[in-house]
Order: C-alpha cells, then structure tokens, then sequence
C-alpha cells in the first residue's frame, strides 16, 4: 500500500522522498496537537480535580 | 525496510495477475496493522514524554516570568519585626489577600523543597483543561486566596502535562510549601494526606469535609489523581498556613537560592 502511494508521488524520486518526509511530517504535527489531546481526553487518565 | 519488502512483493507476481491482487489485499491489510502498532507507540509516548517536555517549558517560562516581574532583594529591605510581646516569633502581621485574578492569569509560584531543590511550579487562576494541561498548578475558582482564611486549594497533574505533584505521596508531615504572590511570601506546613474519590467536593470547603464550618484557619491544599497512571481516586494534601513575609523582605531562607536563580542574580 506504501509503496503504491509512493509511486502516485509525482516528480523524480529525490522529490518524492522529499514530498514523502513532508507529508509524514506534517501527519505527525496533525496527531500531537489535535488527535492525541483528544483521545488523551476520552480516555481521561488523568483527571486531578474534584468533582470535575 | 518495509518498502524493499514492497517492492519484491509488488514486483513478482506480475506473471499472475489473479494471485498478485490477493497479495497486495494482504500486504495492504498487513501494513494497516503495523500502522495502528506504530500509532499506539506514537501516542504513549507523545502522552507519558512529550507533554511532559511541553508543560515543562510553559511551565518554567512562566515561573521566571512571574519572579522576574515580582522582584524579592537577597539583602532584606525590610528588617525582620521584633517579636510582639507574648509571642514566640517575628511576624509581619497578618497576612495580605490578593483578589483573585481572571482565568487563565498568574497568582504566583509554589516552592515544594521536598519535591526536588529545584521544584517551582506557577499557580495559575481556574481548573480546566487548558491551564492544567500546560500552564502548571491550578486554583479552584472560588475558593480562598494564599493567605486567607479558609481553604487555598489547587489541582495538578500526577502524571503527564508536567507531572506537577507527580511525588505528592513523598511528602512527610512538617515539609514546608512556600507561595510566592504579588504580595509576599506564604509558608505552608504539610498537615496530612488523604485518598478520596472523585466526587468528594467537600474537601474544597473552608474547612474541609465540614461543609458551612466558620474557617479558623488559613489552609492550603493540593488535589491530584490517584494512583499514580489512573485517575480513579484523588489524593489530597493538606498544609496549614504557619508565617508571611513581604516580598522586599526577601524569600524565605530554604528558598533564597533557587529564587535568586529564577531572577537570573544567582
């Protein structure tokens, strides 16, 4: 599946790493600011007040 | 290296198209498993490392801001008052309450020496996620103010988001909790420990646990989750309130050093 995504990657292959590097990048930013703070939340692991 | 294995897997069976379709299924079946398995590590240790790094960092910056903005001199300004009669130390009187500030704003820092020498965490108005999660300790809206009589009391994460009072349960009766305001500084006495359940709001009370009790005394207590890694109970520290000094006095003896550090003098 990767590897099919990565020849859809347009351009010679040093842009494809490239393009590669920059979409796993921005993937991981997506994922600590938003996904992982909110499922941190669902499972509510770590509530420290009372009555919250 | 997964990609190498791709490409052989993708490459040989193209003799067969029927077979090679089923192939590719499976690998791509294959790697949306190792995805979830990469995404699960990615998220404990985003969860147990990163947000500590982060909170770390709010957290420090706002401590020296808030010092830095409220200088304490080394060298008192201000002599210590000689004992009144009939009591047994110096005091500066008693001690002044600042209101509480908006959300989200500074009301100072805490010094816990039993927690590490190093140990200064911001005391930020409001409980909700957004100033527990990065700006430090914070204080139940509401309740007293340092200082005041009644019940002074702030939450922190155990774990992750900074570990605020991640050694909470270290604690030995007579540790001394220092808070530091526009004002001055506040000495707290380490009381007690207990382990409750989450809904025990009661231990927010100007006595605690005794709802409509007339407060006699200035308290301080810190809430966190229980255990350590769960939230099922909460653990709650009391200290008592024992003496004030004003801030051109100069910080409290145990905590000169790390406060002159924190003003960049040391």
């Amino acid at each position: 599946m990767y590897a099919w995504l990565f020849g859809l990657l347009p351009g010679p292959l040093w842009v494809r790493i490239l393009l590669a590097v920059l979409i796993v990048a921005v993937v991981l930013v997506l994922l600590a600011e938003f996904v992982f703070p909110w499922f941190a939340h669902v499972i509510n692991l770590e509530d420290s007040t009372v009555g919250g | 290296m997964s990609k190498v294995l791709d490409r052989s897997a993708a490459a040989a069976p193209k003799v067969r198209p029927g077979r090679s379709r089923a192939l590719f299924a499976v690998q791509v079946v294959g790697e949306l498993v190792i995805t979830a398995g990469v995404l699960a590590l990615l998220f404990v240790a985003w969860y147990l490392w990163w947000t500590n790094v982060e909170a770390d960092a709010a957290q420090a910056t706002a401590v020296k801001q808030f010092v830095q903005a409220h200088p304490a001199p080394a060298a008192p300004k201000v002599a210590a008052p000689s004992p009144a009669a009939g009591t047994a130390k110096a005091g500066y009187g008693p001690p002044p309450v600042g209101t509480a500030p908006a959300h989200g704003q500074a009301i100072g820092v805490v010094y816990v020496p039993r927690l590490g020498a190093d140990y200064s965490r911001p005391v930020i108005q409001g409980t909700s996620q957004d100033v527990l999660d990065t700006l430090g300790l914070g204080h139940y809206k509401g309740t007293a103010m340092p200082g005041e009589l009644g019940n002074f009391v702030v939450a922190g994460h155990r774990q992750t988001h900074g570990a605020v009072l991640d050694n909470i349960h270290t604690l030995v009766p007579g540790d001394r909790i220092y808070v530091q305001t526009a004002d001055g500084f506040y000495t707290y006495v380490f009381r007690n420990e207990e382990i409750v359940l989450p809904d025990r709001t009661d231990v927010l009370q100007p006595v605690p646990t005794q709802p409509g009790a007339k407060p006699a005394q200035r308290l301080m207590t810190m809430t966190s989750c229980n255990p350590r890694f769960g939230s099922q109970e909460r653990i709650i520290a009391y200290s008592v309130f024992d003496s004030w000094q004003p801030l051109n006095a100069g910080p409290p003896a145990a905590i000169a050093k790390q406060v002159a550090a924190l003003q960049g003098k040391g």
